[in-house]
Protein backbone atom coordinates (compact mmCIF):
# COMPACT_ATOMS: atom_id res chain seq x y z
CA UNK A 1 0.00 0.00 0.00
CA UNK A 2 2.86 2.40 0.81
CA UNK A 3 4.43 1.41 -2.48
CA UNK A 4 1.30 2.29 -4.42
CA UNK A 5 1.03 5.56 -2.60
CA UNK A 6 4.61 6.53 -3.32
CA UNK A 7 4.28 5.57 -7.01
CA UNK A 8 1.17 7.73 -7.24
CA UNK A 9 2.87 10.61 -5.38
CA UNK A 10 5.73 10.43 -7.88
CA UNK A 11 3.30 10.58 -10.79
CA UNK A 12 1.01 13.20 -9.23
CA UNK A 13 3.26 15.31 -6.96
CA UNK A 14 0.76 18.16 -6.75
CA UNK A 15 -2.36 16.06 -6.19
CA UNK A 16 -5.00 17.82 -4.13
CA UNK A 17 -6.30 14.50 -2.93
CA UNK A 18 -4.58 11.15 -3.22
CA UNK A 19 -5.72 8.07 -1.38
CA UNK A 20 -5.11 4.34 -1.54
CA UNK A 21 -7.66 2.11 0.14
CA UNK A 22 -7.04 -1.57 0.76
CA UNK A 23 -10.61 -2.68 0.13
CA UNK A 24 -10.33 -6.19 1.50
CA UNK A 25 -7.51 -5.85 4.00
CA UNK A 26 -5.55 -8.43 2.02
CA UNK A 27 -3.12 -6.08 0.29
CA UNK A 28 -4.21 -6.89 -3.25
CA UNK A 29 -7.63 -5.29 -3.83
CA UNK A 30 -7.21 -1.53 -3.95
CA UNK A 31 -9.23 1.56 -4.58
CA UNK A 32 -7.17 4.58 -5.51
CA UNK A 33 -8.50 8.13 -5.64
CA UNK A 34 -6.58 10.86 -7.38
CA UNK A 35 -7.60 14.49 -7.66
CA UNK A 36 -5.05 16.38 -9.69
CA UNK A 37 -4.87 19.21 -12.21
CA UNK A 38 -3.26 16.71 -14.61
CA UNK A 39 -6.79 15.30 -15.04
CA UNK A 40 -8.24 18.61 -16.19
CA UNK A 41 -9.72 18.44 -19.65
CA UNK A 42 -9.09 14.72 -20.06
CA UNK A 43 -11.74 12.08 -20.70
CA UNK A 44 -12.27 9.51 -17.95
CA UNK A 45 -10.49 6.93 -20.11
CA UNK A 46 -7.45 9.21 -20.40
CA UNK A 47 -7.56 9.98 -16.67
CA UNK A 48 -7.63 6.33 -15.69
CA UNK A 49 -4.84 5.57 -18.14
CA UNK A 50 -2.63 8.04 -16.26
CA UNK A 51 -3.27 6.07 -13.07
CA UNK A 52 -2.63 2.76 -14.82
CA UNK A 53 0.65 4.15 -16.16
CA UNK A 54 1.75 5.18 -12.67
CA UNK A 55 0.93 1.72 -11.32
CA UNK A 56 2.20 -0.26 -14.29
CA UNK A 57 4.74 -2.22 -12.29
CA UNK A 58 2.51 -3.45 -9.44
CA UNK A 59 -0.17 -4.23 -12.02
CA UNK A 60 2.26 -6.30 -14.04
CA UNK A 61 3.93 -8.15 -11.17
CA UNK A 62 0.63 -9.21 -9.65
CA UNK A 63 0.78 -7.03 -6.50
CA UNK A 64 -2.51 -5.56 -7.58
CA UNK A 65 -5.12 -8.21 -8.11
CA UNK A 66 -7.98 -5.78 -8.46
CA UNK A 67 -7.96 -2.02 -8.87
CA UNK A 68 -10.75 0.49 -8.61
CA UNK A 69 -10.03 4.01 -9.75
CA UNK A 70 -11.69 7.31 -9.03
CA UNK A 71 -10.21 10.40 -10.66
CA UNK A 72 -11.06 14.06 -10.61
CA UNK A 73 -9.71 17.26 -12.04
CA UNK A 74 -9.24 20.34 -9.93
CA UNK A 75 -11.72 22.63 -11.66
CA UNK B 1 -1.78 -9.17 -37.33
CA UNK B 2 -2.65 -12.36 -35.56
CA UNK B 3 -5.97 -14.03 -36.15
CA UNK B 4 -7.16 -13.36 -32.61
CA UNK B 5 -6.26 -9.71 -32.93
CA UNK B 6 -8.27 -9.47 -36.14
CA UNK B 7 -11.29 -11.03 -34.49
CA UNK B 8 -11.05 -8.75 -31.45
CA UNK B 9 -10.81 -5.72 -33.72
CA UNK B 10 -13.79 -7.00 -35.68
CA UNK B 11 -15.92 -7.22 -32.53
CA UNK B 12 -14.82 -3.76 -31.36
CA UNK B 13 -15.53 -2.19 -34.75
CA UNK B 14 -18.79 -3.90 -35.60
CA UNK B 15 -20.72 -4.59 -32.40
CA UNK B 16 -22.83 -1.71 -31.03
CA UNK B 17 -21.66 -2.41 -27.48
CA UNK B 18 -18.77 -4.82 -26.91
CA UNK B 19 -17.95 -6.05 -23.43
CA UNK B 20 -14.74 -7.99 -22.89
CA UNK B 21 -15.20 -9.78 -19.61
CA UNK B 22 -14.23 -12.69 -17.42
CA UNK B 23 -16.90 -15.34 -17.93
CA UNK B 24 -20.18 -14.78 -19.72
CA UNK B 25 -23.21 -12.70 -18.72
CA UNK B 26 -24.88 -15.86 -17.45
CA UNK B 27 -21.80 -17.09 -15.61
CA UNK B 28 -19.75 -14.08 -14.54
CA UNK B 29 -16.35 -14.97 -13.11
CA UNK B 30 -15.34 -11.61 -11.70
CA UNK B 31 -16.96 -8.88 -9.60
CA UNK B 32 -15.80 -6.09 -11.87
CA UNK B 33 -17.23 -7.77 -14.95
CA UNK B 34 -20.51 -8.02 -13.05
CA UNK B 35 -20.38 -4.31 -12.24
CA UNK B 36 -19.87 -3.47 -15.91
CA UNK B 37 -22.78 -5.69 -16.96
CA UNK B 38 -25.04 -4.18 -14.31
CA UNK B 39 -24.17 -0.66 -15.51
CA UNK B 40 -24.84 -1.56 -19.15
CA UNK B 41 -28.07 -3.39 -18.34
CA UNK B 42 -29.20 -0.49 -16.18
CA UNK B 43 -28.81 1.75 -19.21
CA UNK B 44 -30.70 -0.75 -21.37
CA UNK B 45 -27.70 -1.34 -23.60
CA UNK B 46 -27.43 -4.21 -26.04
CA UNK B 47 -24.45 -6.27 -24.94
CA UNK B 48 -22.11 -8.34 -27.06
CA UNK B 49 -19.92 -10.20 -24.61
CA UNK B 50 -16.54 -11.77 -25.21
CA UNK B 51 -15.11 -14.06 -22.57
CA UNK B 52 -11.37 -13.44 -22.27
CA UNK B 53 -10.70 -16.43 -20.03
CA UNK B 54 -10.45 -19.27 -22.59
CA UNK B 55 -7.15 -17.95 -24.02
CA UNK B 56 -4.68 -15.53 -22.34
CA UNK B 57 -3.82 -14.25 -25.82
CA UNK B 58 -7.24 -12.56 -26.04
CA UNK B 59 -6.51 -10.35 -23.07
CA UNK B 60 -2.99 -9.64 -24.25
CA UNK B 61 -4.02 -8.61 -27.75
CA UNK B 62 -7.01 -6.66 -26.47
CA UNK B 63 -4.87 -4.57 -24.12
CA UNK B 64 -2.45 -3.91 -26.95
CA UNK B 65 -5.28 -2.59 -29.10
CA UNK B 66 -6.96 -0.53 -26.38
CA UNK B 67 -4.03 0.56 -24.21
CA UNK B 68 -6.17 -0.50 -21.25
CA UNK B 69 -4.52 -3.05 -18.96
CA UNK B 70 -7.46 -4.54 -17.07
CA UNK B 71 -10.68 -6.47 -17.67
CA UNK B 72 -13.54 -5.66 -18.17
CA UNK B 73 -13.41 -3.29 -21.12
CA UNK B 74 -16.47 -1.64 -22.62
CA UNK B 75 -16.62 -0.29 -26.17
CA UNK B 76 -19.48 1.58 -27.80
CA UNK B 77 -19.27 1.69 -31.59
CA UNK B 78 -15.54 1.15 -31.53
CA UNK B 79 -14.77 3.71 -28.81
CA UNK B 80 -13.23 2.55 -25.54
CA UNK B 81 -15.55 3.70 -22.78
CA UNK B 82 -13.49 2.24 -19.96
CA UNK B 83 -13.70 -0.43 -17.30
CA UNK B 84 -16.19 -1.13 -14.53
CA UNK B 85 -15.50 2.10 -12.62
CA UNK B 86 -16.15 4.37 -15.58
CA UNK B 87 -19.16 2.35 -16.74
CA UNK B 88 -20.66 2.71 -13.26
CA UNK B 89 -19.80 6.39 -13.03
CA UNK B 90 -21.31 7.15 -16.44
CA UNK B 91 -24.42 5.08 -15.71
CA UNK B 92 -24.97 6.90 -12.42
CA UNK B 93 -24.68 10.34 -14.01
CA UNK B 94 -26.85 9.47 -17.01
CA UNK B 95 -23.90 10.06 -19.34
CA UNK B 96 -23.91 6.40 -20.43
CA UNK B 97 -27.50 6.61 -21.64
CA UNK B 98 -26.65 9.84 -23.48
CA UNK B 99 -23.63 8.26 -25.12
CA UNK B 100 -25.65 5.21 -26.17
CA UNK B 101 -28.33 7.43 -27.67
CA UNK B 102 -25.73 9.54 -29.48
CA UNK B 103 -23.94 6.58 -30.95
CA UNK B 104 -26.71 4.03 -31.45
CA UNK B 105 -29.77 6.22 -31.94
CA UNK B 106 -32.90 6.94 -29.92
CA UNK B 107 -34.21 3.41 -30.14
CA UNK B 108 -31.13 1.64 -28.89
CA UNK B 109 -33.05 0.01 -26.04
CA UNK B 110 -35.33 -1.68 -28.53
CA UNK B 111 -32.29 -3.63 -29.65
CA UNK B 112 -31.34 -4.70 -26.14
CA UNK B 113 -30.16 -8.10 -27.16
CA UNK B 114 -27.45 -9.95 -25.38
CA UNK B 115 -25.10 -12.28 -27.15
CA UNK B 116 -21.82 -13.99 -26.57
CA UNK B 117 -19.13 -14.17 -29.24
CA UNK B 118 -16.57 -16.94 -28.86
CA UNK B 119 -13.10 -15.93 -30.06
CA UNK B 120 -11.44 -19.29 -29.79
Amino acid sequence: MERLESLLRDAFPDAGDLRVVDRTGTGDHFHVLVEDSAMNGLSLVEQHKLVYAALEEPLRDGTIHELRITTKGTT
Amino acid sequence: MSEIKDRIQDVIDNEPVALFMKGTPDLVMCGNSQRAIDALRGAGAPITAVNVLPDPAIRQELSEISGWPTIPQVFIKGELIGGADIAEELAASGELQRKLTDKLGENYQGRAVQKVVPLT
